[in-house]
């Protein structure tokens, strides 16, 4: 359903801007990762692309939609997952009934995803006595079990460990890999190198640069990225 | 002193003995409470669920209004439902008045405001948690309102625990409504309350201890329960 276009975006809390009048035209293919400081906005705009918020002026158009609810085609992934007090194999069917689908074939498609993220054999157990890490591949088996089109990331490992760490980056690549079109936020520059191939770069609202990733890091285009970059990399 | 002991001994021998006469009230008594608890969980559960997830007009106040109901006067219940059922009520003609039956609708509408308004406030908590996630997952709020229900199903027990502890605890709606007919109205309170005041404390002190035994027995089964669930599912 992509290109995805934001034309004019805003939104604000009471007379707060979060989001001030960002234009921004993403494509297919591409890894996605939004870049900026706390409080820049990321969550907001991911969360205004998913349908989450309603934005107070401007428009989300997905070009590429040919039919239905663009919700149907694309999932997210929070960075505090929220499992539902039942079985791991429960959880991912649970999506699955929602989009539709008939009970056996959910409890095939779950099966075969949890295998994919390592989970097979936890299928039967309560998703919310799983681990950190284990919880959120189930979030991500959870998502792309829906086959979207889109999927949202947001911090996905902000709480997690190097060795989950490591699971989830390899997830994300076997998704992108299956042809599912990446957009995250990061706070880890490192993994925003490793996963990414172009970069939005957001800082108080207001978009600031769209580039290759390998440019962003090389010669950003604003005073503020370059801050960011060397805030975040003070050993540079 | 002594007849404090006595008393006791003498209630002791008749839940021992399971008097009839104790058994049939205490019957009566789970009877018109438990179904008392079964109706107002249909009406109060879903009325919880729906303040808990939609977003409407004058809901703040109906949430006080709950609230504040919560703390409804039994007798004054009992009053209304009098005024209602009596033979110049606008249900007069169904002639229920001093049956089990007025029982049991007194004693609905009484905790038909606890369960709405304790399970709106667990409901609630949990909607805060789970609401981006289910939207994202493209629940609608019905879907969303069972899933809700159904992970907290055991924080709501208790909730159903607490409107039957009201129910069987309360003396003044069953007595304006049932009379306290012996053998077709008595219930435990009603019962405790006419044997004191004739002094035959045997018996209202056995049901006395009967009451408190079965609300404690409740309440430390749903305790378990809660328990054992936190530790299976999380």
């Amino acid at each position: 359903m992509l290109p995805l276009e934001l034309d004019r975006l805003s939104f604000s809390v009471g007379s707060t801007p979060i989001i001030e009048d960002i234009s921004v035209r993403i494509e297919a293919g591409p890894r996605t990762i939004i870049l900026g400081p706390n409080g820049a906005g990321k969550s907001v705009l991911m969360r205004l692309c998913h349908g989450l918020l309603q934005p107070t002026a401007g428009r989300i158009v997905w070009h590429g939609l040919r039919n239905g609810d663009p919700r149907r085609h694309q999932a997210m992934v929070f960075q505090r997952p929220v499992m539902l007090r039942r079985s791991a194999l429960a959880n991912v069917v649970y999506g699955l009934a929602l989009a539709g689908k008939s009970r056996r074939a959910s409890e095939l498609r779950a099966m075969d995803v949890l295998e994919v993220v390592g989970l097979a054999q936890h299928a039967g157990r309560p998703a919310r006595v799983l681990s950190g890490g284990e919880q959120q591949r189930l979030a991500l088996a959870r998502a792309w079990a829906l086959g979207p089109d889109v999927l949202f990331l947001d911090e996905p490992t902000a709480n997690l460990d190097p060795a989950s760490t490591q699971d989830i980056e390899n997830i994300i690549q076997a998704i992108h890999a299956s042809g599912t079109k990446i957009i995250m936020t990061t706070h880890n520059l490192g993994q925003a190198r490793r996963l990414g191939d172009e970069v939005l770069f957001i800082n108080k609202g207001l978009l600031m640069e769209q580039a290759p990733i390998e440019r962003f890091f090389r010669e950003p285009a604003s005073a503020e990225a370059g801050a960011f970059i060397k805030g975040e990399l003070p050993w540079h | 002193m002594t007849s404090l002991w006595e008393a006791f001994a003498a209630a002791w021998a008749l839940i021992a003995g399971f008097d009839a006469t104790l058994a049939q009230i205490v019957g009566l008594s789970l009877q018109v409470s438990l179904s008392a608890v079964l109706i107002a969980t249909c009406f109060g559960l879903p009325l919880g669920a729906a303040i808990a997830v939609e977003r409407f007009a004058g809901r703040q106040a109906l949430i006080v209004l709950l609230n504040a109901l919560m703390g409804l006067p039994p007798v004054v219940v009992g009053l209304l439902v009098y005024l209602l059922l009596s033979r110049a009520g606008p249900l007069g003609s169904l002639g229920i008045l001093f049956t089990p039956t007025a029982m049991v609708i007194a004693q609905t509408l009484l905790i038909v405001p606890i369960i709405a308004a304790l399970s709106r406030q667990t409901l609630e908590d949990a909607w805060r948690e789970y609401d981006e996630q289910l939207r994202s997952l493209g629940a609608r709020r019905l879907n969303a309102a069972m899933t809700l229900i159904w992970d907290t199903r055991f924080s709501l027990l208790t909730i159903l625990l607490a409107g039957f502890g009201r129910a069987a605890a309360e003396v003044g709606a069953v007595m304006i409504v049932g009379g306290n007919i012996d053998g077709v109205t008595r219930v435990m309170t009603t019962t405790i309350a006419l044997e004191t005041s004739k002094g035959d404390l045997p018996l209202a002190l056995g049901l006395g201890i009967v009451l408190i035994g079965l609300v404690l027995l409740l309440n430390t089964a749903a305790a378990l329960l809660r328990e054992l669930a936190q530790r299976r599912y999380g």
